[in-house]
């Protein structure tokens, strides 16, 4: 980390690597950008707009997950005390296999000539494949698909705490499900709500193979901007200031998380 | 089961371990992924009694980053042409001097000095070819010897491109297709080539490596590619022709080269003059479907690859090595690139 952070004050070397002087180019470049064709200095929108794909992708992700991740949790925390450690023993089993294996089989299986558009022409649904890989929605999937495990884990151990006593009593006092839902679960959850968001939110923002492979490859996506500066780049400088800025962005999104919890904490006591 | 998995890695271990300890050495190779022969690794482990361990990479880039960082462990990496005369400069080879090895006398004289080693003095020809385009002639019937295949496609073939992410390689065929210089610092021509490859980006599905099986299986029907990646995905699937466009077009050797920091320089020589033996260059070959640039090496081949199309290139064809680019016009490059995948 100490290296990253050094480096990123140093001067770039012409063919990689770095050069023992201070410069401010790599923080520069970050941000700022001298428009290769007419000189004037601009916002550097390329690193801009690639940073908000990163960021809205993760946010997506994050709230994709919970959608599916809070129903399988409740789930599983209101089986049988027996039957609850095979689910959650079923969760895990995808962690069993490599990454990389795992996004090629979601390849597989959105592919053009995939299960899916395969299943679709051949019920008569659709007469020409639906483009889903390549697209920002296949790596969103794939990052759902990866990280759900993260976030149904500290969900299922909020939910089990959950003392159902208080659910009853608010249907007692006529409420419906969704106020039930609103008004009790969730602020009882919310510590598993929170955890399993920083878990699924902070390793999706600098995910790296899921959006390479599913993406195509035609747009960056933060990790992939990384690479590109230490390897063809060539600018180790502008790469350590990016790997540093993933870094503050993801502190941010913490204070933030831990900043929220602790008021409305506050608030209920 | 996981202490049985655990186990069995753990055996496996030991069993390879010991198998390490016979051998009279170790070589760690570096080289490009999906691109050498196991044959011909085995071949030389039992002729030297060496244990080689075989790692990976996906350009020469990352492949330069990586031996820059040090502590990598690596006796031998295979470098591109520009890449060779970079690491040369950059002090991170060993003159091995393979001008002066038994088999030298092999190397098709038209390899045997060239631009980025004079006289061969760090480096022994692994595999030559060139960076064109493959098309899948079934989708689209028109010329394919042109680059306007990528950056101004026709209507059947739009949405179905596929550009490898090699910026040099990218930035340099749309140079040519505009007939501009390579290495150009003019930023009136960038201009245009930039605008050019903003639009054309629309129409090109994917920037990925990995064409083989893309266009054998038909997820992709024309893609930026290499001669021996097109040849494999014509075997797997005969309607894919390797298009040599007009405008001029890329030719790369990649080489075999000893690192300076090379723990086993002794066992990295023994592969270095091993390869320019034209039996084993015509293994290299076999597997990955380039020619080599060792003289008699085509007879230890099939006829089918020594006459293919993607081998044989046609008259109007001129070799030109990538040359590497001032500091300047490669920031310029890397721009143009990071703006283009935003």
């Amino acid at each position: 980390m100490l290296i990253v952070l050094l480096y990123s004050f140093l001067q770039k070397d012409t063919y990689a690597g770095i050069i023992w002087s201070f410069s401010w180019d790599g923080w520069f470049n970050v941000f700022l950008q001298e428009d290769i064709f007419d000189e004037t200095v601009n916002i550097a929108d390329a690193h801009l707009s690639i940073f908000l794909r990163s960021i809205r992708l993760s946010f997506f992700t994050t709230i994709l997950t919970f959608i599916v991740g809070f129903p399988t949790a409740y789930f599983i925390s209101t089986r049988p005390e027996k039957t609850r450690n095979i689910w959650l023993f079923m969760i895990t089993i995808p962690f069993w296999t490599n990454l990389l294996i795992r996004t090629f089989a979601i390849m597989e299986i959105i592919r053009n000539e995939g299960v899916i558009n395969t299943v679709l022409i051949a019920s008569g649904l659709i007469d020409q494949p639906i483009q889903i890989l390549y697209t920002d929605f296949a790596i969103s999937l794939g990052l759902v698909y990866v990280y759900l495990p993260l976030m149904v884990l500290p969900l299922y151990a909020s939910i089990e705490k959950l003392d159902f006593r208080l659910v009853e009593a608010g249907y007692d006092l006529y409420g419906n499900r969704w106020q039930v839902l609103r008004r009790i679960i969730f602020p009882l959850v919310k510590p598993g709500i929170i955890a399993g968001s920083i878990l699924v939110f902070i390793p999706s923002i600098g995910a790296y193979v899921t959006p390479r492979l599913l993406g195509g490859g035609k747009s960056l996506m933060l990790g992939n901007l990384i690479e590109f500066q230490f390897g063809q780049g060539r600018n180790w400088p502008l790469g350590s200031s990016l790997s540093i800025t993933l870094f503050i962005l993801v502190m941010i999104a913490l204070l933030f998380y831990i900043k929220i919890t602790t008021k409305k904490g506050g608030e209920r006591d | 089961m996981k202490r049985l998995i655990i186990s069995a890695v753990v055996g496996l271990g030991l069993v390879v371990g010991s198998g390490a300890a016979m051998a009279d050495g170790e070589l760690n190779i570096f080289n490009w992924g999906n691109y050498t022969n196991p044959k011909l690794i085995e071949k030389f482990e039992q002729a030297y009694n060496v244990e080689v361990t075989l790692s990976d990479y996906d350009s020469n880039d990352s492949m330069l980053a990586k031996i820059k960082a040090g502590g990598h462990g690596y006796d031998i990496s295979v470098p591109s042409d520009y890449m060779v005369s970079v690491m040369i400069s950059e002090g991170l080879l060993l003159k091995t001097a393979p001008n002066k090895m038994a088999n030298f006398k092999n190397i098709e004289p038209g390899f045997a000095d060239p631009y980025f080693d004079e006289g061969r003095q760090y480096s022994v020809p692994w595999q030559w070819g060139t960076t064109a385009l493959s098309v899948n002639t079934e989708t689209y019937k028109g010329d394919i010897d042109t680059w306007s295949v990528i950056f101004n496609p026709p209507e059947e073939l739009r949405g179905k491109i596929n550009v490898v992410p090699e910026m040099n390689d990218v930035i340099n065929a749309a140079l040519r297709y505009k007939g501009f210089p390579l290495c150009n610092g003019n930023k009136a021509q960038l201009k245009e080539v930039n605008d050019m490859m903003q639009n054309a980006k629309q129409y090109w599905l994917t920037m990925e490596y990995g064409n083989v099986e893309r266009l054998a299986n038909g997820d992709i029907h024309a893609a930026v590619n290499w001669n021996g990646a097109s040849m494999r995905a014509r075997l797997a699937n005969s309607a894919i022709k390797y298009g040599y466009p007009k405008e001029g077009l890329g030719t790369w050797m990649d080489n075999v080269v000893v690192l300076a920091d090379a723990k086993n320089v002794e066992n990295a020589k023994l592969f270095q003059n091993f390869i320019m033996d034209p039996e084993n260059a015509a293994m290299i070959s076999d597997f990955a479907k380039y020619a080599n640039g060792i003289a008699g090496s085509m007879k230890y081949l099939p006829e089918e690859f020594a006459s293919a199309p993607e081998i044989v290139p046609p008259s109007y064809y001129k070799a030109e090595f990538t040359q590497v680019c001032p500091n300047e016009v490669n920031e310029m490059y890397t721009k143009i690139w990071t703006n283009l995948l935003k």
